[in-house]
């Protein structure tokens, strides 16, 4: 579908266009039915970033506060990459592993502790 | 008695006089050069004549019953100044409920204000022109006598000092904020679907009644007062908004899906919007009169449901996704209470972990979820404050490009997984929160790719650079540890002390 | 069949209205919650000037309801005599 509008030919301005974050690009990230943080997370990150970069520098840091993180090993864990499954490799860019501007990931992790029973 | 002999003429015809007869045939001028916007949302409008105005106030009369509103409430403002209201209220922490009020509610009656004014002039039918004009005035006297109602609050909290210009820029008044503009930027009859009908006549009854009622319960004579006034204008308003959509829908065929499509758009967003009361309710009001879910059953689902009923026979079925709000309503208040506590130091309000008793209630209202979810995710709260290390949230979330909210919903079938959709248009890629938010996103892709959103626009460096202090202090004028925090330790709760030992 | 409503401020005024909407309408439902008192009927509610002024003792206009009234559900018929809120189901 598209806009009824007034005049002919509306489009409004693509607000959040990669251009517009100075080289970089964002990066969400969903810790799968771990609520603690009450929404997946918004990132800034270079997309020549490696991955494992990413999860040492960007994430592991950020999740810090949730108390199942000195349990969280990355190589237990599961990721979906916009809706499908991934697998990352490590040494690789973000850009080279597929993960876009605006990209979800999710993380999927095992049982962790009794606080999965009310998905914190 | 018969019917009153009086000289003056009666109701009806004074309504003839008055409205109707104030309408010209245009000669020199081409209907659509004067009215230029009728018709481009594709409705069709055969006789404007056939506008109705139950209550058939004419502006004599009008200014009448309005002035008679604003005596009987500046009498209680005067009142409640020179009695020392602030000091009568049930406990400080009400008072950010009053807070989030002005911040996020006023500034919407301003923005209905302009509205009404803007669309009031496209009809071409006196009777709707006349109607626009009325609300347009109400809308202007609802933000009047809540910045009067507050201004004496603010003499005494924080957090109201600088609403508007909040409102402009704060991350959670974006959700406010991008609501009325989608409908001020929509066309006319979009726009009286939207504000008229949806908000009015659906969801006002919400936010105005069971919280006003609170406010009453809490000591706010202040705002229970303005509350009610202008909620008295709103019962003509919703009236307005039921007969417009029945005059739309009767006028033509064709109107029909368009109206439909916007009642499903304008619902889901008013829903949504709508969080943030529920969350007042249960959460910010220390003595409650009903929870969320219970003015949802009978403030949307019981009145709702009759007013569908109504609407069937114009070939009317209920919004889309109505079914979801009715499994959200155990879920959203507790889910926003959440957010906000999380992120309360970029707040213009305190936040707190509920009492115990205050828990206790909230399992008693919420047998199937608080106890299972919301309950130890507080406990853990609770706890980790009394280590003295209170969560704040310090990353971003990610939002709906619809509603504006953090994706902090959860999937109507399973609660403990955060819904989200998504789209890729024009090789970009876009998140929402619902099925009904990426609904509306499909359905006019060139407005909502535009939005202004909170997150995104901090990481793009446009409020005041990189560093959160700055981003809360100097952009958005919410003063760290006078406006934010916990309420634990707050100035207000050391105000408060204070001024109780005074006494 | 579906409910109508109306609430009204608790204030003197609405006490002598909805004992005349009692009187009127046997089968209405009054319930008061802080500061407010709505009454709910099935399919239908009138409000009739005669018994309003005979209860307030005084004139009263029907669109004086409006400086008393906070909500309603329902379509609404108003004249110089009556006041009413019905559904058309």
């Amino acid at each position: 579908m598209s806009v009824r509008a007034n005049y002919a030919n509306y489009q409004g301005p693509v607000r959040d266009r990669v251009e517009n974050f100075h080289g970089s690009q964002l990066v969400y990230v969903m810790w799968e039915r771990h609520l603690l943080f009450c929404a997946p997370l918004t990132f800034l990150a270079d997309p020549a970033m490696s991955f494992d970069a990413f999860l040492t520098e960007v994430l592991t840091p950020a999740l810090a506060p949730h108390p199942e993180s000195e349990k969280l090993d990355f190589a237990e864990a599961q990721w979906r990459l916009d809706g499908e499954a991934f697998e990352p490799r490590g040494e690789a860019s973000l850009a080279d592993n597929g993960i876009g501007h605006k990209s979800q990931l999710r993380l999927i992790t095992p049982r962790l502790s009794d606080l999965a029973d009310a998905a914190i | 008695m018969n019917a009153k002999t009086s000289k003056r003429l009666n109701m009806k015809e004074r309504y003839r006089i008055m409205t109707r007869d104030l309408g010209w045939e245009p000669s020199y001028q081409r209907y659509e050069d004067i009215f230029p916007q009728e018709s481009f949302e594709g409705i069709k409008i055969v006789d404007w004549d056939q506008w109705e105005d139950p209550f058939r106030l004419t502006m004599d009369n009008y200014w009448k019953f309005q002035a008679e509103k604003e005596r009987k409430l500046y009498a209680i403002f005067d009142a409640v100044s020179q009695n020392n209201g602030q000091m009568k209220i049930s406990d400080p922490r009400y008072l950010n409920a009053v807070k989030l009020f002005i911040t996020a509610v006023t500034p919407l009656e301003y923005n209905a204000y302009k509205g009404y004014a803007r669309v009031g002039r496209q009809f071409g039918g006196v009777g709707a022109r006349i109607a626009c004009q009325m609300q347009s005035i109400d809308e202007l006297r609802h933000t009047q006598t809540q910045i009067h109602a507050m201004s004496h609050y603010n003499k005494y909290f924080g957090g109201m000092h600088d609403f508007p210009h909040m409102f402009d820029r704060v991350w959670y008044l974006s959700v406010p904020k991008s609501f009325f503009e989608d409908a001020s930027t929509a066309g006319p009859f979009e726009f009286l679907t939207a504000i008229s009908f949806s908000f009015e006549y659906v969801l006002t009854n919400l936010l105005f009644l069971p919280f006003m009622s609170g406010a009453a319960y809490n000591g706010d004579m202040n705002t229970v007062t303005f509350g009610f006034s202008a909620q008295s204008d709103e019962a003509r308003h919703m009236t307005l908004g039921l007969e417009i959509i029945k005059f739309i829908l009767e006028q033509h065929e064709d109107n029909v899906p368009i109206v439909q499509q916007w009642l499903d758009k304008w619902l889901w967003r008013g829903y949504r919007l709508l969080s943030i009361v529920g969350m007042m309710m249960d959460y910010m009001l220390p003595n409650k009169v009903m929870s969320w879910s219970e003015a949802w059953t009978l403030y949307y689902e019981e009145a709702g449901g009759a007013l569908f009923k109504e609407l069937e026979r114009y070939g009317i079925r209920p919004p889309k996704y109505a079914d979801q709000t009715v499994i959200g309503k155990d879920h959203v208040s507790h889910q926003a209470w959440f957010i906000f506590y999380q992120y309360g130091h970029a707040t213009a309000f305190n936040t707190w972990v509920p009492t115990a008793k205050e828990m206790d209630w909230l399992s008693e209202k919420y047998p199937d979820t608080f106890d299972r979810l919301y309950r130890p995710r507080f406990e853990l709260l609770a706890e980790k404050a009394a280590k003295g290390e209170r969560f704040y949230n310090n990353t971003l979330p990610q939002l709906c490009q619809v509603c504006q909210i953090p994706l902090a919903i959860t999937e109507p079938d399973d609660d403990t997984l955060i819904s989200h959709r998504d789209t890729v248009h024009d090789g970009e890629r876009y998140h929402f929160c619902s099925d009904g938010c990426r609904d509306i996103f499909h359905h006019e892709p060139e407005k909502y790719v535009q939005a202004w959103l909170p997150v995104h626009q901090i990481l793009q460096g446009n409020c005041g650079g990189a560093d959160m202090e700055k981003v809360i202090g100097d952009y958005y004028r919410i003063e760290m540890g006078e406006d934010n925090l916990d309420f634990e330790g707050s100035a207000e709760q050391r105000r408060w002390a204070a001024w109780k030992q005074a006494v | 069949m579906s409910r109508v409503f109306i609430a009204l401020q608790d204030n003197e005024n609405a006490r002598f209205i909805v004992e005349a909407i009692s009187e009127d309408n046997p089968a209405a439902e009054v319930k008061h919650s802080p500061a407010m008192i709505r009454v709910e009927a099935d399919d239908r509610l009138t409000i009739r000037r005669e018994t309003v002024e005979e209860k307030l003792g005084r004139d009263w206009d029907t669109q004086e309801l409006q400086v008393d009234m906070i909500s309603i559900g329902g379509n609404v018929d108003e004249d110089d005599d009556s006041f009413t809120l019905y559904w058309n189901t």
